[in-house]
C-alpha cells in the first residue's frame, strides 16, 4: 500500500512546528501503524535526516504512551483502540493521513508527536490512592465486595492515562481521566474513608493545571481506548458537589 | 575461580521455615529519626522499584525515583496479563506455603535457592492483603470474595487475578501508593532520566549518573544505597513480549563496575504468543498463560498438513501435551510446553507448515458457553482479534513461544545486595527466585515482595552499619566524564545501518543458537557472529542527531551497544553450563524421552560473572546450591 503523510514536526517547544510531506510505498496492510512510522524512520535515518519522534512502549495498547491524533481523531478512526492498536488494512490505499500530537496547553510539546503529560501525575498526587501503609493491611477477604461493585470499579480502573480525553475534548478537559479513578474508588468499600478530599483535590488539580472545563460534548468517551463511561464524570459532578457542601457547612 | 565471595550469600542458618524471622530479628534498625538523613536513589518504578519506593517513603527516608518513562505508571509491568500467585488457600484445594514453594522450586529445576524462594512463599499472603487494601479490584465470586484460577506448574488454584489486565492493577496500586509519597514529600520523581554510571569507591556503591532524556543534560546523585528496578533484558532478541523500551542499560553499567552478573543465559520463552508474520515486525505479543486453563493446544497429526483447522476431524488432532503430559496436560510449565511446541513444528506438524501450533477453545466454549470464556479472556481474545484479523471465539488460536522473562540478572544475597556495597537490585532485574525456569504469576509476586516486604527491613540493615555516605567530587566528574566519552562515541557513529537494524541481526543470533534449545557447536558460532556484530555496529552504525534534546536514536544505540555485549555472555554462560535444566536445553544432555537432564553434581550452582575490565575476561564464580529440604528429583509432569 501506499500513503501520502503529513507529519507534524517540531524541534522544541520554543521554536514553531509545521507540516512535513512524506511520501511512502510498499507498506503491508498487517504492519502497524507504529510499525510504519518505524519504517519511515529508517528510510530517514538512511538519508541522513532526522527520524520522527513519537512516543510508544508496549505496542498492546496498555501502557497509555502511544499518543497519535491520526487524521484528527485521538489514537485514529477506529473505535477503542490505541495508535499501536491501529493496522494499515484500516486505511484506504493511496489516502492522505495527517498525523499529530495530542495537543491541549497542559500537555506541551517537547518533540514532534511527544508530548508532556507529567500534569496527569500530579492530579494523581493530589488523591488518586488509598492512603494504607505497607504492613498495615487487614487479610484480604475481611470486607467482601459485592462482584457487580468490584467489576463497575474494574471498568473505570482501566484507563490507561493516554490523554485521548483530553486531546479530543474542544475545552481540553481532563475530566474524563479523572473521574475514572474517582469513580473506581467510590464503588469499592476502601474507598470510602477518603472520598471527600481525594474528589475536591483532584478537580483541583485538574483545574490548576490548565484543563479546561466539562462542558458534556462527550467527544472524550468516544475516543477513549478503554471505553471509560461518561456515568464516571456523572458521578465526580455529584460526588464533588456533597463534597463542597460536606466541606462548607 | 574464587569460591570464597559465595561464603556471604548471607543465608541465616537454621530451619527453613524460621530463616526470615530469624534474620529479621539479626537485622540492624535505623532509628525513624534519622530515616530522612539517608538519600536512597531507586532506579525503576515498576512493580518492584514503585513497592519499595512507596514503602521506604512512608518509613521517611530521603528517596529519589528515577524512570526512563514519561511516568512511573508506564513500567513494563503494565503489560502482565495473568495473574499474581499467593498461598491463601482460598479454594481449600491444599495449597500452603510449603506447597508453593516446593512447586517453586520445581518449575525452576532445581537451580534456585531454597531460602529465597521459601521466603517468597511466606510473605506471598501479605501481598493479596496489601493490594486489596489498596483498592485493587481483584476477581471476585458472587459472595464477594476473591476468585482464583490455575497457572502452569501447579495442580491447584492459586493466581488472584483482575481480568487480563492484573499487571496493570497492581502497578497503578503501587503507583498510587507513589504517588502519595511524592505528594507527602519523602519521594521525589524524575521521569525521563535514565541511569547511564554508577559511581563506586572500593567496591561501595556512592552515587549514580542520569540523563535527562528531555534536555540531553547529565545529572549525578550522592546516594547512601542505590536500588535497581530496572526489569529484564528480554529485548536483547530484538523480538520479544517486553515493551520497545525495555533495556539492560542500568544493570550492564553496574556489570561492568564490577556487580555480578548471575545465571545470564536463563531466558524464559513463552510457549503462547502471536506468531511473527512480517518483516518489520517490532514486537510479539503474549497471549496469557491463564488461556491453557481452558485452551487446548494440539496440532494435526499429519505431517505437512496445510488443511485448515476446521477440515481436521477430532481423530486426526493430536493434543501433544495431555498425550505427553496426562497429569499437568495443557499446564506443564512454560519451558515444556515450548519446547514441546518447537518438536512439533521441526517435526512437520507445523499449522499449514507454519512455526504455529493450535490453541482451542471450543470445548471449554462448549461446557462453560460463550459468557463465561468471554469474561475471562474477553479482552485476550479481542487483542488476538485485532493483531491477526481471526476470530479465536470460532477459530482456535495459533500461537507460537517467544522470548518473554529473564530469570537471569545482577546477582544478589538472601538481603537483595549485589556484590556490589550499597547497591540493592529488585524484581525481574535480579537473578534471585526462579532459578532455570520461571512460574506463572510469579514475577508479580516476587517483584512486589521485593519491593513491599523484604528490602524495607535489609535495607535499614545496611544503612545502620553504614551511617556515613561520603562525597567526592573528583569521582562523580569522572563517571560523568565516562558517560559523556561513551554518548560522544555513539553520536560520532555516521555508518550506513540504523541500530534498529543491527540490532535484528543480534536478536536473530540469539533466537537460533541461544533459543529454546541450544548446542556446543552453536554456541561456538554464536560467540564469533556476535564479535563481528559489535564491530560491525562501531563501525558501520548511523546513530543521527544531537546530544542535548531528545534523541529517541541516541537512547537506543546505547542500550543496543549494551545488549551487544552482554549477548556475549549470555553465549559463554550456556557454553560453560554443560547440563540441560529448565529453560536452558543442550541438546548434548537429554534423557531419552527428550526432556532436561540435569547434572546436579556437577552444576547445582548459580553462575556469577565478574568483569574486572573491558580488557580482561570474564570470571566465573560459583555459587553451590544446597538443597536440605527438597529432594532433587528429575522433574516430572507426566
Ligand atoms: C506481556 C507480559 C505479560 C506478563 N504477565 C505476567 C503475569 O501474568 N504474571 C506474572 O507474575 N508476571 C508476568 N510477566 C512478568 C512481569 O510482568 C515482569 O517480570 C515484572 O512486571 C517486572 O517488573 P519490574 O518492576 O522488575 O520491572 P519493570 O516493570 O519492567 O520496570 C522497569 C522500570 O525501570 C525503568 N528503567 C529501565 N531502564 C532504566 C534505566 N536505564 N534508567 C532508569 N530507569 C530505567 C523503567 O522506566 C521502569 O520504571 C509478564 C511479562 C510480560 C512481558
Ligand atoms: S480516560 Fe480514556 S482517553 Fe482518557 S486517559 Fe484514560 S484511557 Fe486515555
Ligand atoms: S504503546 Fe503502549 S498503549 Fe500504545
Amino acid at each position: 500500500m501506499n500513503f501520502n503523510l503529513k507529519i507534524w514536526r517540531q524541534k522544541s517547544n520554543k521554536v514553531p512546528g509545521s507540516f512535513q510531506s512524506l511520501f511512502v510505498k510498499d507498506i503491508s496492510e498487517d504492519m502497524s501503524f507504529l510499525e510504519m512510522l518505524d519504517k519511515i524512520n529508517e528510510d530517514l535515518i538512511l538519508k541522513k535526516e532526522e527520524p520522527i519522534a513519537f512516543d510508544h512502549d508496549c505496542r498492546e495498547g496498555i501502557c497509555g504512551t502511544c499518543s497519535l491524533m491520526i487524521n484528527g481523531s485521538a489514537h485514529g478512526p477506529q473505535k477503542a483502540i490505541t495508535s499501536c492498536q491501529l493496522y494499515m488494512r484500516e486505511f484506504q490505499n493511496g489516502s492522505e493521513i495527517y498525523v499529530e500530537p495530542f495537543r491541549a496547553k497542559a500537555f506541551p510539546i517537547i518533540r514532534d508527536l511527544i508530548i508532556d503529560r507529567s500534569a496527569f501525575d500530579r492530579i494523581q498526587q493530589a488523591g488518586g490512592f488509598i492512603s494504607v501503609n505497607t504492613g498495615s493491611a487487614p487479610p484480604a477477604n475481611t470486607i467482601p465486595v459485592p462482584k457487580e461493585k468490584a467489576n463497575q470499579a474494574f471498568s473505570s480502573a482501566l484507563c490507561i492515562g493516554c490523554g485521548a480525553c483530553v486531546a479530543s475534548c474542544k475545552n481540553s478537559s481532563a475530566s474524563l481521566f479523572t473521574a475514572a479513578r474517582i469513580f473506581h474508588f467510590s464503588k469499592l468499600p476502601q474507598g470510602q474513608a477518603e472520598k471527600t478530599n481525594r474528589v475536591l483535590n483532584m478537580v483541583k488539580q485538574m483545574e490548576k493545571e490548565g484543563f479546561g472545563a466539562c462542558s458534556h460534548t462527550g467527544a472524550c468517551s468516544v475516543s477513549c481506548p478503554k471505553e471509560i463511561s461518561l456515568e464516571t464524570i456523572s458521578e465526580m459532578h455529584r460526588e464533588w458537589r456533597k463534597a463542597f457542601l460536606n466541606k462548607t457547612t | 575461580m574464587s569460591l570464597s565471595f559465595f561464603n556471604s550469600s548471607h543465608i541465616p542458618s537454621g530451619p527453613l521455615e524460621e530463616k526470615w524471622d530469624k534474620a529479621k530479628f539479626s537485622y540492624k534498625l535505623v532509628n525513624p529519626s534519622n530515616r530522612k538523613k539517608f538519600d536512597i536513589l531507586i532506579v525503576g518504578a515498576g512493580l518492584a522499584g514503585a513497592s519499595a519506593a512507596a514503602s521506604l517513603g512512608e518509613m521517611n527516608y530521603n528517596i529519589k525515583v528515577f524512570v526512563i518513562h514519561d511516568s512511573p505508571r508506564r513500567a513494563h509491568s503494565i503489560a502482565a496479563q495473568g495473574g499474581i500467585n499467593s498461598t491463601k488457600n482460598y479454594k481449600n484445594d491444599g495449597d500452603s506455603v510449603k506447597r508453593l514453594f516446593y512447586d517453586t522450586i520445581k518449575g525452576g529445576d532445581f537451580r534456585a535457592r531454597e531460602a529465597n524462594v521459601y521466603r517468597l512463599a511466606q510473605v506471598s499472603g501479605l501481598i493479596i492483603d496489601h493490594c486489596v487494601a489498596q483498592g485493587i479490584p481483584f476477581a471476585r465470586d458472587y459472595g464477594g470474595l476473591l476468585d482464583n484460577r490455575s497457572f502452569g506448574g501447579a495442580q491447584l488454584s492459586r493466581t488472584f487475578y483482575a481480568r487480563g489486565q492484573t499487571g496493570q492493577q497492581l502497578l497503578l496500586g503501587a503507583y498510587g501508593a507513589l504517588m502519595r509519597q511524592v505528594k507527602r514529600g519523602t519521594v521525589q520523581l524524575f521521569t525521563q532520566h535514565e541511569m547511564l554510571n554508577l559511581i563506586i569507591e572500593k567496591q561501595k556503591a556512592h552515587g549514580a549518573v542520569f540523563r535527562d532524556l528531555i534536555t540531553g543534560k547529565l545529572k549525578s546523585f550522592k546516594a547512601s544505597a542505590i536500588l535497581l528496578a530496572t526489569g529484564g533484558y528480554g529485548n536483547a532478541f530484538y523480538l520479544s513480549t517486553n515493551a520497545m523500551n525495555s533495556n539492560v542499560t542500568a544493570s550492564w553499567r553496574c556489570h561492568k563496575k564490577g556487580a555480578f552478573f548471575a545465571n545470564p543465559s536463563f531466558v524464559q520463552i513463552h510457549p503462547t504468543c502471536i506468531p511473527k508474520s512480517i518483516e518489520g515486525q517490532s514486537k510479539l505479543t503474549l497471549m496469557s498463560e491463564s488461556l491453557r486453563n481452558d485452551g487446548r493446544v494440539w496440532t494435526s497429526k499429519i505431517k505437512g498438513d496445510s488443511r485448515p483447522s476446521h477440515q481436521i476431524p477430532e481423530s486426526e488432532r493430536d493434543y501433544y501435551l495431555e498425550r505427553i503430559y496426562p497429569s499437568f496436560g495443557n499446564l506443564v510449565p512454560r519451558d515444556v510446553a515450548s519446547r514441546q511446541a518447537k518438536f512439533q513444528v521441526d517435526k512437520g506438524y507445523g499449522v499449514q507448515n507454519k512455526e504455529a501450533v493450535y490453541l482451542d477453545f471450543s470445548d471449554a466454549i462448549k461446557k462453560n458457553g460463550l459468557k463465561n470464556i468471554a469474561e475471562k479472556y474477553g479482552n485476550l481474545f479481542n487483542m488476538y482479534q485485532r493483531i491477526t484479523g481471526d476470530d479465536p471465539y470460532k477459530t482456535p488460536m495459533q500461537i507460537y513461544p517467544a522470548v518473554h522473562y529473564t530469570m537471569g540478572g545482577l546477582w544478589v544475597d538472601y538481603n537483595l545486595q549485589s556484590s556490589i556495597q550499597g547497591l540493592f537490585v529488585l524484581g525481574e532485574a535480579n537473578f534471585s527466585d526462579h532459578g532455570a525456569n520461571r512460574l506463572g504469576a510469579s514475577a508479580l509476586m516476587q517483584g512486589l515482595a521485593d519491593g513491599y516486604f523484604i528490602i524495607p527491613y535489609s535495607l535499614g540493615n545496611f544503612l545502620a552499619q553504614n551511617p556515613d555516605s561520603d562525597f567526592k567530587e573528583s569521582l562523580f566528574k569522572q563517571a560523568e566524564e565516562e558517560s559523556k566519552e561513551n554518548l560522544q562515541n555513539l553520536l560520532s557513529l555516521k555508518g550506513s545501518q540504523t541500530v534498529d537494524q543491527i540490532h535484528k541481526k543480534l536478536g536473530k543470533i540469539l533466537w537460533e543458537h541461544v533459543g529454546m534449545i541450544r548446542d556446543k557447536e552453536g554456541l561456538m558460532k554464536a560467540e564469533k557472529k556476535i564479535k563481528t556484530l559489535r564491530e560491525e555496529f562501531w563501525k558501520e552504525a548511523f546513530v543521527p542527531g544531537e546530544a542535548f534534546i531528545k534523541n529517541q536514536e541516541l537512547e537506543k544505540a546505547g542500550r543496543v551497544a549494551d545488549f551487544l555485549e552482554l549477548g556475549e555472555l549470555m553465549v559463554q554462560d550456556a557454553l560453560t553450563r554443560e547440563e540441560s535444566c529448565g529453560c536452558h536445553f543442550r541438546t548434548e544432555y537429554q534423557t531419552p524421552e527428550k526432556e532436561a537432564l540435569r547434572n546436579d553434581k556437577d552444576f547445582s550452582h548459580v553462575s556469577a560473572w565478574e568483569k574486572k575490565s573491558s580488557k580482561e575476561n570474564w570470571i566465573l564464580h560459583k555459587e553451590t546450591l544446597k538443597f536440605e529440604n527438597v529432594k532433587l528429583t528429575e522433574r516430572n509432569y507426566k
